[in-house]
């Protein structure tokens, strides 16, 4: 098993005849990801690695009934609009990897997909992965393995890095998911971990925070009123971070005070949570937490 | 992007928000002349037109109260660096006599998913000053982006901080005026403070707007064309704007070239815990092409603050051996490195980004740690 994500999942990709669209497009149909169609307005008629491509998710939907999941790579401006599509079309599972999506956007299409029930992950993410069964996303795939260890990630580059260190000490990950470096996103950290305690092949999981806002703060507050019960290790990224400077991601700011290294540091500790210093010390501070 | 007191100001007033008469005077314009068409006479207040926080505190707001008042103070806060910037213009406005002054502001709640307002009492202080003295005070209340703020919800705002009879209605059309601003204009932040309560009337005595740089395309009306003049950004970092580099200047001498923000950040973090100082924050972002590698190194070998270069790779999209040419290309333009630069290169095509850095007598470490030792060796 694995969350949101496996062998099975049918996905449509939304722009699929775009350049990131389509490079990704032939990345995850290698890894084994069962992609049954795209969609770009205008290109509808055409193919992009043997994927059928429509006009609308609407048609897409039709000769696909199966399709539950979609993957947007569609530019900022048009992107929220691709959102309430695929919402629309009955997705169950939306995955969103552009960036720059004004933020009152975001905060209106994520309150409309979760009064559908639909999941959204990012804006502005690389994705998920199950490791050996499917990829929904742009990370690279080779560097993780399948396992019992569950990834939540704000970060893209730094997920790799890790799940590359985890992998190469025989520690493979039930599913990864980078949730996006953005202010308001559609899947938090507790909303994941949620997920996680409830799938029997994670054992334990890894939280790669940064600065700003309260997401881990919030994690720290549900571990420990006991709503999650697997051993778990975290890693802070921008400690040297200084207040009221963007460092890159949108929503890697300390404001008004808020979202700063030390304070999710000492909540993450406070709730049992063992914080590494560097990344490369996760595997044997989890090799710890798991034999507990 | 932050907007300036007397733009926020401007935009209020379209909403029907009435906001103290004032003049806008530039160096080197006549104020006593300006004012005078504007029918404005002392006392008025003459403050200084910068982006940072805590201006009154830092002496850019002052009161005038004859016209040689206004003449001497008018020299002085042009000459007057408000936390390093001096500012551009004055805005010179109508004393407003009042007692009672009050904070509301409004922010994107990020875990909630919803604007919340905030409001309270005791104005005249920054928020974070009145969450640490009266956070007792502050009121807060989450607004439904799709339904809007509701008359009732900016009502029971203002009778919370003390507000009752024909004062409360005037606060509730300021409010809802305020939330349309911060909506419309794409917002990240939109602030009164302090609001002033003069008889039965709110006045706005400072305006605040910030607004999402990722929305600036719907607002062409506010792009700032000159980056210098928007006080937010060091001239090094306009520098690197200019160069297409996402860049953020710190305190120390390390240059830091890493890839993706979180790894980047991890990496002037992992330079810290070895006793190090980074001099930047310098992301080349996913998949990075060899010329953009050659404009980073290039960068920050020119940076001024910077003794020595780190720069930490890891390939996912980003090929390592695109890297390595990027760093060679820059050896070839520059003649010679002049500062030392350590590499880890690890991830897609490590062997060949790690060869062709050896061909030109670089060291290409694998392990970060080992990379960090090395680097604070030199």
């Amino acid at each position: 098993m694995a969350i949101l994500l496996d062998e099975k999942t049918k996905v449509i990709v939304q722009g699929i005849t775009g350049r990131e669209g389509s490079f990704h497009t032939k990345l995850m149909l290698d890894y084994g990801t069962k992609i049954v169609a795209g969609v770009t307005p205008g290109k509808g008629g055409q193919e992009v690695h043997g994927v059928p491509v429509y006009d609308t998710m609407e048609e897409a939907v039709k000769e696909h009934p199966d399709a539950t999941a979609s993957i947007i790579f569609v530019p900022a401006r048009f992107a929220a609009d691709a959102v309430y599509e695929a919402v629309d079309a009955g997705m169950k599972l939306v995955v969103v990897i552009t960036e720059h999506i004004p933020v009152h956007e975001s905060l209106k299409f994520i309150n409309y997909a979760k009064q559908k029930g639909t999941t959204v992950i990012g804006p502005n993410c690389p994705g998920l992965i199950s490791p050996g069964k499917a990829k929904l996303g742009i990370m690279p795939g080779h560097v993780f393995k399948e396992g019992p260890i569950g990834i939540i990630s704000r970060s893209g580059t730094l997920t790799y890095e890790i799940g590359y260190a985890l992998s190469k000490q025989g520690m493979g990950q039930s599913t990864v998911i980078g949730i996006g470096g953005d202010p308001v996103i559609g899947t938090s950290f507790t909303e994941a971990m949620e997920l996680f305690e409830k799938d029997p092949e994670t054992e334990a999981l890894v939280l790669v925070g940064e600065i700003g806002g309260d997401m881990e703060e919030r994690a720290a507050q549900m571990i420990k009123e006991g709503r999650f019960t697997k051993p778990v290790v975290a890693f802070i990224a921008g400690r040297t971070a200084p207040p009221g400077k963007r460092m890159g991601h949108a929503g890697a700011i300390i404001m008004m005070g808020t979202g700063t290294y030390q304070g999710k540091v000492k909540a993450l500790e406070e709730a049992g949570v063992k914080v590494a210093k560097t990344p490369f010390e996760i595997p044997e501070l989890l090799r710890q937490a798991l034999k507990k | 992007m932050k907007l300036f007191e007397y733009e926020a100001k401007e935009i209020l007033k379209k909403y029907g928000v009435k906001v103290p008469k004032s003049v806008l005077v530039k160096k080197g314009e006549d104020p006593i002349e300006k004012m005078k068409q504007a029918g404005l006479e002392p006392p008025v207040v003459v403050k200084s037109q910068v982006l940072v926080a805590g201006r009154g505190k830092a002496g850019g707001i002052k009161m005038a109260k004859t016209w040689d008042d206004v003449k001497r103070l008018v020299d002085e806060l042009f000459d007057k660096p408000i936390k390093g910037i001096k500012p551009r213009l004055l805005l010179i406005e109508e004393a407003i006599p009042h007692e009672v002054e009050l904070y509301v502001g409004m922010v994107i709640d990020r875990s909630e998913r919803k604007p919340v307002i905030l409001a309270s009492k005791y104005g005249g202080m920054d928020i974070e000053e009145i969450a640490r003295e009266k956070p007792e005070s502050i009121i807060r209340v989450h607004v439904d982006p799709f339904i809007g703020l509701k008359g009732y919800q900016a009502r029971l705002i203002g009778k919370k901080i003390g507000l009752t009879g024909k004062a409360l209605s005037n606060f509730a059309k300021f409010l809802t005026a305020l939330y349309n601003m911060f909506m419309d204009y794409d917002g990240e932040l939109a602030e009164s403070n302090p609001l002033a309560l003069v008889g039965d009337e709110v006045i706005p005595l400072d305006a605040r707007l910030i607004v999402d740089d990722n929305a600036l395309y719907r607002h062409p009306e506010l792009a700032k064309e000159i980056l210098e003049e928007s006080g937010e950004y060091t001239e090094w970092e306009i520098k690197a704007r200019k160069k297409g580099l996402a860049f953020v200047e710190l305190d120390g001498d390390i240059g830091i070239i890493g890839n993706g923000a979180g790894l980047t950040m991890t990496t002037m973090d992992l330079v810290y815990e070895f006793g190090g100082k980074p001099a930047n924050f310098l992301d080349i972002g996913g998949g990075a092409s060899a010329e953009l590698v050659k404009t980073a190194v290039s960068f920050l070998v020119e940076f001024p603050k910077t003794k020595k270069i780190f720069m930490n790779i890891f390939g996912g999209i980003t090929r390592c051996d695109e890297v390595a040419k990027g760093i060679v290309k820059a050896l070839e333009e520059l003649g010679k490195l002049e500062k030392p630069l350590v590499v880890r290169l690890a991830g897609t095509n490590e062997e060949e980004g790690r060869e062709i850095l050896k061909k030109h007598g670089i060291e290409a470490f694998v392990d970060p740690i080992e990379a960090v030792k090395r680097l604070m060796e030199l």
